[in-house]
């Protein structure tokens, strides 16, 4: 059991800065999600906490103890590799042995423990079986294994779903948020899957380019997202965005797109200059009495609910919709917008401009 | 309706490659079975025109092998004593008695030692030095790798004179040490090359996996890594030992007496009462044995080596 504070942390690769002054903090026991398309960063985060990456600069620390230049085998912190990376040349049993072996426990004792963990997990039939003939599934699982077998401070997970196939994710993702639940131990887990990370995290860090676009509770970040990135990465389809040009003052409550008024959350910062209009998919309404317009291109049915895209004087808005509603292709309809949920940003930085809806959610800047 | 596959040979298509396998294999087979076959042959046998494909076999050729002996005249024979061993016997029975033991023995444990301790040394030079190529980070590496291989770029004789003057300056002539060193010196860039080409090909994380799991780098890398590593250290291994074992031209030139190796030796006996076609091809076929035996226990890992890194699993 760990809390994990990391402040400041930096590598580079040479010329490449792979992550620039990072700092977030793990809370003890918490389900933590570091979420970012391939290359952002996420994998070399995790890599410096679990020490198979020495950080350039900065701090981690775990339990209050400083560990950034400690090798790995120091840090009492378990990894679950994305292959899984089992032993091939051991059977299931010394896979799981293997880590409790290296701390010089007694035999009866570690066959005791390996026999408690392919219980938790339900794998006692497979524990004689080679590594070669298991299913991906079980593989997943002896890798769970082995990572909980010596009760670390805290797991570390790179993608560990990644490898399954689409429906037996699913399978794995509940099981092993359940096996959370129970074990209560900090998990750092990579992902650049947002609804895997919504649905299995306490807290998510989106993470671009090296650097955190945002922190915080999976309802906050994608109800009010920091930045145009962390709007467009989370969600699907993700946020509309309508470019205009205009000002708001604190106070204001409504800007005027197209010569159309829009209400917005009312703002608690002035800006001047090319904004951003953002509205998820779901707070856009079908009707006559909208008076944005625009003509339906296409239509997606989802069962419950479709997709309906439109083109608008500012840009395309994708709209989701009943799949009772008629939306015809060709037809010009009236938009209305759910006002509270609008998010205005900056367009040349893409930070979200400070407003009722976001006050106090914004860690960044 | 026949049956037509694209990838499935057809029965004409097998037995024209089967017909192509077998004629291979008899003419490299040949060679092999006359060097046998001589080796149990008399001396008349031997040479006899034309060859004798049949013949009364006869171990006058190995006892030849391990002997020096000396013609001796009928009634000096005659005069002697029973012969006391079947090898004895041999000897007389061709009117000559046993002066000594010959030196094969001793070559023949040259070779043994030469060969299999050079072989020891190139592999476990090159295992550690392709495994800092292929996980840590080392100035110039390419260069590095690259000046290793051109080592390999002319045939290796063709610097006999500096190492024959070197060898001699140092002392090393006419050692084990001295042979070890040169074969592995030859070998390495070979053993360097090749293995490090299979430790790519073993993925980082399960070294990673033993680090996170407690253990130290030499933990990991002789725990995890070695055993995957297992079959291209065989493979390389048996090449190493195959030149090593073979090598001709250097064991003629820096040996002559202590280290002699077994293939300069093996001709000498030509001259050693005749030419004695029979000890000569018993020499040949008792040297091929310990690289057979060696590469018939480490095959399975040699065919997968030569294959290694064709397909992608």
């Amino acid at each position: 059991m760990a809390e994990i504070t990391i402040r400041n942390l930096r590598k580079e690769f040479g010329d490449f800065t792979a992550v620039q002054s990072s700092s977030f903090k793990i809370e003890d026991g918490e389900f933590f999600m570091l979420l970012g398309p391939s290359g952002c960063g996420k994998t070399t985060t995790l890599r410096m906490i679990a020490g198979l990456e020495l950080p350039s600069s900065g701090e981690i620390k775990i339990d209050g103890e400083e560990v950034a230049q400690k090798p790995a085998s120091q840090r009492d912190i378990a990894f679950v590799f994305q292959m899984f990376a089992l032993y091939p040349h051991m059977n299931v049993r010394k896979n799981l042995s293997y880590p409790l072996v290296s701390q010089g426990m007694p035999r009866v004792q570690v066959r005791a423990k390996v026999a408690e963990v392919a219980k938790i997990l339900g794998i006692e039939a497979i524990l004689e079986k080679p590594i070669g003939c298991l299913s991906g599934g079980d593989r997943q699982r002896v890798a769970l294994g082995r990572a909980i077998v010596r009760n670390p401070k805290a797991f570390m997970m790179d993608e560990p779903l990644g490898a399954l196939d689409a429906e037996f994710r699913e399978h794995m993702a509940v099981e092993l948020r359940a096996l959370h639940d129970r074990m209560g131990a900090t998990t750092v887990y990579v992902t650049h899957d947002q609804l895997e990370a919504m649905r299995m995290g306490d807290k998510i860090v989106v993470m671009n380019r090296g650097t955190i676009e945002q922190f915080g509770k999976p309802q906050d970040i994608y109800d009010k997202p920091a930045t145009m990135f962390v709007a467009d990465f989370i969600g699907s389809p993700s946020m509309n965005f309508l470019r205009f040009h205009g000002n708001v003052e604190r106070g204001t409550t409504s800007v005027k797109l197209h010569h159309q008024p829009l209400a917005i959350p009312e703002m608690r910062e002035p800006f001047e200059g090319d904004m951003v209009f953002g509205v998820r998919p779901e707070h856009v309404r079908l009707t006559d009495s909208g008076g944005y317009r625009g003509q339906v291109k296409a239509t997606e049915y989802l069962g419950t609910t479709q997709i309906v895209t439109l083109n608008t004087a500012l840009g395309v808005i994708k709209a989701r919709t009943a799949s009772g509603q008629v939306a015809r292709v060709g037809e010009t309809v009236g938009l209305e917008f759910d006002g509270k949920t609008v998010t205005l940003f900056d367009n040349q930085t893409g930070r979200a401009l400070r407003s009722d809806l976001n006050e106090g959610v914004l860690a960044h800047g | 309706m026949s049956s037509y596959s694209i990838t499935a040979p057809s029965s004409r298509q097998k037995w024209i490659a089967g017909t192509i396998v077998i004629l291979y294999a008899l003419i490299t087979i040949t060679p092999l079975v006359w060097i046998i076959a001589t080796g149990f042959k008399s001396g008349p046998d031997s040479i006899s025109y034309p060859p004798k494909v049949l013949f009364q076999p006869t171990l006058e050729g190995y006892v030849n092998l391990f002997t020096t002996r000396t013609r001796a005249n009928a009634e000096d024979l005659a005069a002697m004593p029973p012969p006391e061993t079947w090898y004895e016997q041999v000897v007389r029975d061709n009117g000559m008695v046993i002066a000594g033991p010959s030196r094969y023995g001793e070559r023949f444990l040259n070779s043994v030692i030469i060969g299999f301790g050079s072989t020891f040394l190139s592999v476990f030079l090159g295992t550690l030095a392709a495994y800092a190529f292929s996980r840590f980070k080392i100035p110039l590496k390419d260069d590095l790798l690259f000046f290793i291989l051109s080592t390999r770029m002319m045939p290796p004789i063709a610097v006999a004179i500096p190492i024959f003057l070197m060898f001699r300056t140092l002392g090393l002539s006419d050692t084990h040490l001295g042979m070890i060193l040169l074969y592995t010196a030859v070998n390495i860039s070979l053993a360097v090359w090749l293995l490090k080409g299979f430790i790519d090909e073993i993925p980082r994380e399960y070294e990673e996996a033993a680090l996170i799991d407690g253990y130290t780098r030499f933990q990991a890398f002789y725990k995890v890594v070695l055993p995957q590593a297992a079959t291209g250290i065989a493979s390389t291994a048996i090449f190493c030992l195959i030149f090593a074992w073979n090598e001709y031209a250097f064991a003629v030139l820096l040996t002559s007496g202590t280290a002699q190796t077994a293939p300069p030796f093996i001709p000498t006996i030509i001259g050693v009462g005749g030419k004695d076609w029979p000890a000569v091809a018993a020499g040949a076929t008792l040297f091929l044995l310990p690289v057979m035996v060696f590469t018939i226990l480490l095959r399975k890992h040699l065919l997968r080596g030569i294959t290694f890194g064709a397909v992608r699993k």
